[in-house]
């Protein structure tokens, strides 16, 4: 309930006090001051080198789906970098907290860490990197020049960036949320959390949620209607099919999440009472309907990355995919059953046998699609002629990986198992494994595997190679700990503990992130040393991996257009029937091309959101009025835009494609 | 897009894409009207039942309110979105299936978990009741 009595509001400011900044903390001070200085950095350095203008112009309001797909990975990467601090953090303090140490984090500080690591690695990290995979990839798969709605896919980008900037402001702005990346009541609530903690948590993750929903429906429409001719649904790659079903999910289970969070905003805002512990309300319904939203959640996540492995596995094994229609089923049907087993994160809330049977058993059913998908990437790759580069390496690590963390998966579907193994580190060992194991390894396949497409040149492979083993083991050693301490009964979220003989087992975790940690900054060293040598890793064919699908028809990077001619597709390998087939690219007859125009609202639209959300989170009354009036002008401002369109002269594209038949026939 | 540059021009020989064909029906007069009589009919119903009130009790007025008001949505979904198992290519109807498959699988779930949460969980507040 918005107590006045209890909150001072300043008619100017809200609660927003000195007080709000967390000065008195030295590790954040300490943080705040990095950042400005980098951020410092970072400006003065765009300024010399005069890049703001074409940042803004040629890249913060694009339209084109390339553009915006690499600026989700770029969102996606910088996030990670977060949660990872985050994770580093946690695993230090829970290594040296024995004995009567309390560490070097108070409560206070670590609870807002597992919350930010959990909800960062999620929403703005897993998401954005699966949004930008499925936003790069799906048109140039489906042979289409854009998404259906290329406005909207930029604004979509922006809100989720909105929402990624609040949850950054309340490292520094006030506190993020103690309870937990889901915010159960009745902890969330205004009651136990008078704080800005879960408001912040509220708006950034309803700001994202925005632009999620929104490219979902994006992405569905440019599946259902733009394929190119011939590409019946049953010749569309498998990546497409799982992005038309990851979005579906989007699109059917992120309402869900929105509505939860209204009404829990509606409890801490103006005293309803939907999730209190009286006047009727109940908190056991706020945890039935988020994980109604939470569970579709890791299939949005896992089911694109599945899509990866087996372009991956086919690509790199020079085989067509082992039972395309059967995964085209699994993945449908994993679509559906993803809605039946929501309860298995609350077996022991009190729902009695029947329920959770019911629910148990839907939980095993799912394993069985999953497995299915697990038999065919086996089978695609038996007898095949495998070229272990760096995706198929991450393939096949995935594989190993995975299958240990599926089977604990439906060890933990067991009600009377979950009853023991709830809330203990074998389930946060679980998720991991799936999620590291399944998503992370799957993104970086796919990093791999289209990087040459989005820039022209491959990766580096020796520190790939470094990065991959050290993610791979540090994966392993940081987790398997974490499974005995939970067979054992250590629960989660612990910050310091009392028994010694423990301590070992977090000491080794420990040591897996270290490794981690190496892993990420290999990567990011691959990819700085890839840049530099890019002229030696030029890829001039835009097909570098002898690929099956459309996207490797087209020149590395595709022209803005895509495809100077609509394709027309036979096949479900249609690149590769293509080159079978001894297809000569049409060398004239280019027409103009009409595209969409760029546009700055998106940005606009984005920033005022976060305005509004932040003068929401502090109660500036007058403000949140201000920028709320501010985004309906906005829009309505954006609908007298006719300026949407234009078209690519036909002799540019002459030239473009001009180009592209002299860097064929190799006379650079 | 880097070539801004080339704003309009080149209109000639361009190609006109995503004019699309309606491919959904658009309704007559008459069947306008005849949604609209309908929808008024399955409105006034409820509302007389509750204005009334001594027809029905109260969980019967509830269900009938309930049952029309599950009419009402078919109506409108017929005569005034021209909904059809052929429209857009039977999209329309797929997207409708499986809506109806996950709001009836989330409302029925949610109901059968809440009874049994309730049941189990809620504090009794009547000390009688207590096993």
């Amino acid at each position: 309930m918005l107590d006045t009595s209890t909150v001072a509001t300043h008619p100017l400011f809200g609660r927003l006090t000195l007080e709000s900044f967390p000065y008195h903390e030295p590790i954040v001070v300490a943080t705040f001051v990095a950042v400005v200085l980098g951020g410092l950095a970072l400006v003065a350095a765009l300024s010399y080198f005069r890049l703001w203008g074409y940042l803004w112009k040629e890249w913060f309001t694009t339209v084109d789906h390339k553009r915006i797909g690499i600026m989700y990975m770029v969102l996606g990467l910088i996030m990670l970098l977060r949660g990872f601090a985050d994770a580093i953090m946690m695993r230090l303090q829970q290594a040296i907290a024995f004995g009567g140490s309390e560490g070097y984090l108070n409560a206070h500080h670590y609870d807002q860490i597992f919350t930010a690591h959990g909800v960062i690695m999620i929403f703005f990290v897993a998401m954005p990197f699966v949004t930008g995979l499925m936003n790069y990839v799906v048109p140039l798969q489906i042979g289409a020049r854009d998404v259906s709605f290329p406005f909207l896919n930029n604004f979509s980008f922006w809100m989720t960036v909105g929402g990624a900037v609040l949850i950054m402001v309340s490292l520094f702005v006030g506190e993020f949320a103690r309870t937990g990346w889901l915010a159960y009541p009745p902890l969330s609530n205004i009651a136990y959390s008078p704080e800005t903690g879960v408001d912040y948590y509220i708006w950034a993750l309803q700001i994202a949620g925005v632009g999620t929903t929104l490219s979902g429906i994006n992405l569905i429409c440019t599946i259902v209607k733009m394929r190119a001719p011939g590409m019946t649904m049953m010749k569309m790659p498998v990546f497409t099919w799982t992005s038309l079903c990851t979005n579906v999910l989007i699109v059917a289970s992120f309402p869900i999440l929105t509505a939860t969070l209204v009404l829990l905003s509606l409890d801490r805002y103006v005293g309803t009472n939907f999730f209190t512990n009286d006047l009727g309300g109940s908190p056991m319904m706020y945890v039935n309907l988020i994980w109604i939203w939470g569970h579709p959640e890791v299939y949005i996540l896992i089911l694109p990355v599945f899509g990866i492995f087996s372009e991956v596995t086919s690509t790199f094994s020079g085989k067509k995919l082992f039972g395309y229609t059967s995964m085209v089923y699994a993945t449908v049907v994993i679509t559906i059953l993803s809605y039946l087993v929501w309860l298995h994160h609350f077996f022991t809330m009190g729902s009695g046998a029947s329920v959770n049977s019911f629910f148990g058993i839907t939980t095993m059913i799912i394993s069985i699609p999953t497995g299915a998908k697990i038999f065919n990437w086996l089978f695609t790759m038996y007898r095949g002629r495998i070229r272990f580069e760096l995706p198929m390496m991450w393939t096949v690590a995935f594989m190993l990986t995975f299958v240990v963390g599926g089977m604990t998966g439906v060890l933990l579907a067991v009600p009377p198992a979950d009853f023991v193994l709830h809330n203990s580190l074998f389930l946060i060992a679980h998720f991991h494994n799936v999620i590291i194991g399944g998503v992370l390894f799957g993104l970086f396949a796919g990093i791999y595997y289209w990087w040459p497409k989005a820039f022209g040149f491959r990766l580096e492979p020796f520190w790939g190679k470094v990065s991959f083993w050290c993610w791979v083991i540090g994966f392993w050693v940081a987790f398997m700990p974490l499974y005995v301490l939970g067979l054992m009964g250590v629960t989660r979220r612990l910050r310091v503990f009392e028994d010694p003989s423990l301590q070992i087992w977090f000491q080794i975790a420990a040591v897996g992130a270290v490794l981690i940690a190496a892993g990420i900054g290999s990567f990011l060293l691959q990819i700085a040393v890839s840049v530099w040598k890019r002229r030696e890793l030029v890829d001039r064919t835009g097909d570098p991996w002898d690929g099956r699908t459309l996207e490797w028809a087209t020149s590395s990077p595709p022209p803005d257009y895509n495809f100077a001619f609509t394709p027309m597709i036979h096949d479900n390998d249609a690149w590769w029937d293509m080159k079978k087939r001894g297809y000569k690219r049409p060398l004239g007859g280019y027409k103009a091309i009409h595209m969409p125009s760029n546009s700055g609202t998106g940005v606009i639209l984005a920033g005022i959101s976060v305005v509004l959300g932040f003068a929401l989170i502090w109660y500036i009354w007058w403000l949140a009025a201000v920028s709320f009036v501010a985004l309906l002008a906005a829009a309505i401002h954006h609908t007298f835009n006719y300026h949407r369109d234009f078209h690519i002269p036909a002799d540019v594209v002459v030239r473009t494609e001009n180009e592209r038949t002299r860097l064929l026939s190799g006379q650079v | 897009m880097s070539s801004h540059a080339e704003h309009h021009a080149g209109h000639h020989g361009a190609d006109h894409h995503g004019h699309g064909e309606h491919e959904g029906a658009h309704g007559t007069l008459g069947s306008y009207v005849i949604g609209f009589v309908l929808s008024v009919i399955l409105t006034v119903i409820p509302f007389w039942l509750v204005m009334d009130g001594t027809i029905l009790d109260k969980n019967m007025t509830a269900i009938a309110i309930m049952a029309l008001a599950a009419v009402q949505v078919v109506v409108h979904m017929i005569f005034f979105l021209h909904m059809n198992g052929r429209a857009e290519g039977g999209w329309t109807m797929l997207s409708l299936i499986f809506t109806l498959i996950v709001v009836v699988i989330m409302l029925a779930g949610s109901l059968w978990v809440m009874y049994h949460l309730n049941t189990n969980m809620m504090p009794i507040h009547d000390p009688s009741q207590l096993p």
